[in-house]
């Protein structure tokens, strides 16, 4: 047994060494064929401007959706057990193993102008969405709000029911002990359910291009613009890519911050 | 798994290489067409093989500028079937073909519209009508390309909705009433009867699509490539290519 424990402990370094550059050497790849001298001038660039500023748009929206209407779902899904619920939960989290394609084809199905919302959205309000910025921030929801229900559920159940009632005691309404005692607990849960969605949103495609097609500077977000750009102009691509990746690994490294989310 | 069970399994796994055995390994060839030909080829090489039945063709469809930089990045398919000459003549320039392109077939354009064309559209200039939600593929794909050479042409200014990836995906979405019209190729309706009605392009306005094809140096399979080649350009490969619209080079 003594002479195999060195064998392993090689085996496993190497496996670990393989594992590490898979995810390694890909992000070199794209740090090596950056045209770096041209980085300046193509961020600045309008179209790449556009693109930015929906892409921030749209995944602020999610944000903002997941706190507005997120945060009492997860509130409630975590304040029971029962049938409903968990069907409801499933539903609310299938987004995120859900090919997004699958979500865009759901989406457009569901609110394009002959879908089952959408042609009561067109007959009643002369409202269209497929084609419109609104779709890009529905879809970018749809994606992105599942992360933030899932951890903002989690930190509810998680939550020392005791301090809400110590609350009570003293005289505080359910909304004053939510907002003042729950929410301000629950912050490191909740500030990573954001980032989360957040990062989702801004990386949403399949579903984007999908539901709300491809228009510079109606519709199309950094990845699309990524997409369209590596037809034409690799170089962009990459660029943007690149772009893309530093916002990922600072979402990662926020997630990661004591100071944000406590471990 | 019992250890009868394994050894049932690995005696159907010997049997299985002793059958493939007996019969010679067919020959391949990697084949790299644009998406718009994914029917036509697909048919092409079913009635190639069936001609040759030691021969075996791996078709890969994409877009034509995707399997470009395939190619450029080291894929070495028998045969590159390309939907424009601009993105053929970027692998002309990298030195990478077997001899020059040849234009196996050409196509036309037309204005996809729901079926029976409700909304009435006509020609080009159709489209500029307020209310009408129009797409095309985005400039950078030769279809989306060739579409606004042809508004171009006819003085029409179209405001696009969406700038679509491919043909195929802006027939789906007229196909779901998602948009009133688009532009794609007259082959595009193929299959489609009921579904999507087509208006072709007026031929003044109208831009002719060349198709052309090559092999790729050092390709694998590369005499096998050349044979289909031959097929593709035969009264047979250009009856196929008729048949499903497009028209004879």
């Amino acid at each position: 047994m003594t002479t195999r424990r060195p064998r392993a402990a090689i085996v496993g370094a190497l496996a670990a060494t393989f594992a590490a550059g898979l995810f390694a050497l890909p992000l070199l790849g794209l740090v090596l064929r950056a045209p770096w001298r041209e980085f300046g001038r193509q961020l600045l660039s309008p179209a790449v401007g556009d693109a930015m500023r929906l892409s921030l748009v749209s995944s602020t929206f999610a944000v903002v959706v997941a706190f507005v209407l997120g945060l009492p779902l997860a509130a409630w899904l975590a304040s029971g057990s029962s049938a409903v619920r968990s069907v409801v939960r499933i539903l609310v989290m299938l987004p995120i193993v859900l090919p997004p394609i699958v979500g865009g084809i759901a989406l457009l199905l569901a609110f394009g102008r002959n879908g089952v919302v959408g042609s009561w959205l067109r007959d009643w309000f002369d409202v269209s969405l497929p084609f419109t910025t609104p779709a890009v921030c529905i879809a970018a929801a749809y994606m992105g709000v599942p992360f933030f229900v899932l951890c903002a559920e989690a930190g509810l159940r998680n939550f020392d029911r005791r301090f809400v009632q110590a609350a009570a005691s003293l005289g505080a309404g359910p909304a004053r002990r939510f907002f003042f005692v729950v929410v301000p607990m629950i912050a490191p849960s909740l500030t990573a359910g954001a980032l989360l969605c957040w990062a989702r949103a801004l990386g949403e495609f399949c579903a984007t291009q999908m539901f709300a097609g491809n228009l510079a500077g109606r519709t199309r977000t950094m990845p699309l613009a990524c997409s369209v750009a590596m037809e034409n102009e690799p170089d962009l691509a990459v660029l943007l890519g690149l772009v893309l990746a530093a916002v990922s690994a600072g979402v990662l490294l926020l997630l990661r911050h004591r100071v944000l989310v406590r471990p | 798994m019992s250890p009868r069970l394994l050894s049932c399994a690995l005696l159907a796994v010997i049997a299985g290489c002793g059958r493939e055995a007996v019969a010679p390994a067919p020959r391949v060839a990697r084949v790299f067409a644009a998406a718009s030909l994914t029917a036509v080829f697909t048919s092409l090489a079913a009635a190639f093989e069936k001609e040759h039945p030691d021969t075996k063709l791996d078709l890969h469809f994409a877009g034509t500028p995707s399997l470009v930089m395939q190619v450029q990045q080291g894929e070495r398919p028998a045969v590159f079937a390309s939907a424009d000459e601009a993105n053929m003549q970027k692998l002309v320039d990298a030195r990478v073909l077997v001899g020059d392109p040849r234009i196996f077939a050409s196509n036309g354009l037309a204005i996809v519209v729901r079926p029976g064309n409700p909304a009435s559209i006509h020609r080009l200039a159709d489209l500029a009508t307020p209310g009408l939600k129009v797409a095309l593929c985005g400039p950078e794909v030769p279809a989306g390309r060739y579409a606004r050479q042809a508004l171009g042409k006819a003085g029409v200014a179209v405001s696009s909705v969406s700038d679509e990836p491919n043909v195929k995906a802006l027939v789906t979405k007229v196909q779901l009433g998602e948009l009133d019209a688009g532009i794609v190729y007259r082959t595009d309706g193929h299959g489609l009867d009921g579904k999507v009605t087509l208006v072709d392009v007026a031929p003044e306005h109208d831009v002719v699509a060349k198709y052309p094809i090559a092999g790729t140096i050092d390709a694998y399979g590369a005499d096998v490539g050349a044979r289909f080649v031959q097929f593709v350009f035969s009264p047979v490969g250009q009856n196929i290519l008729q048949s499903f619209g497009f028209r004879a080079r």
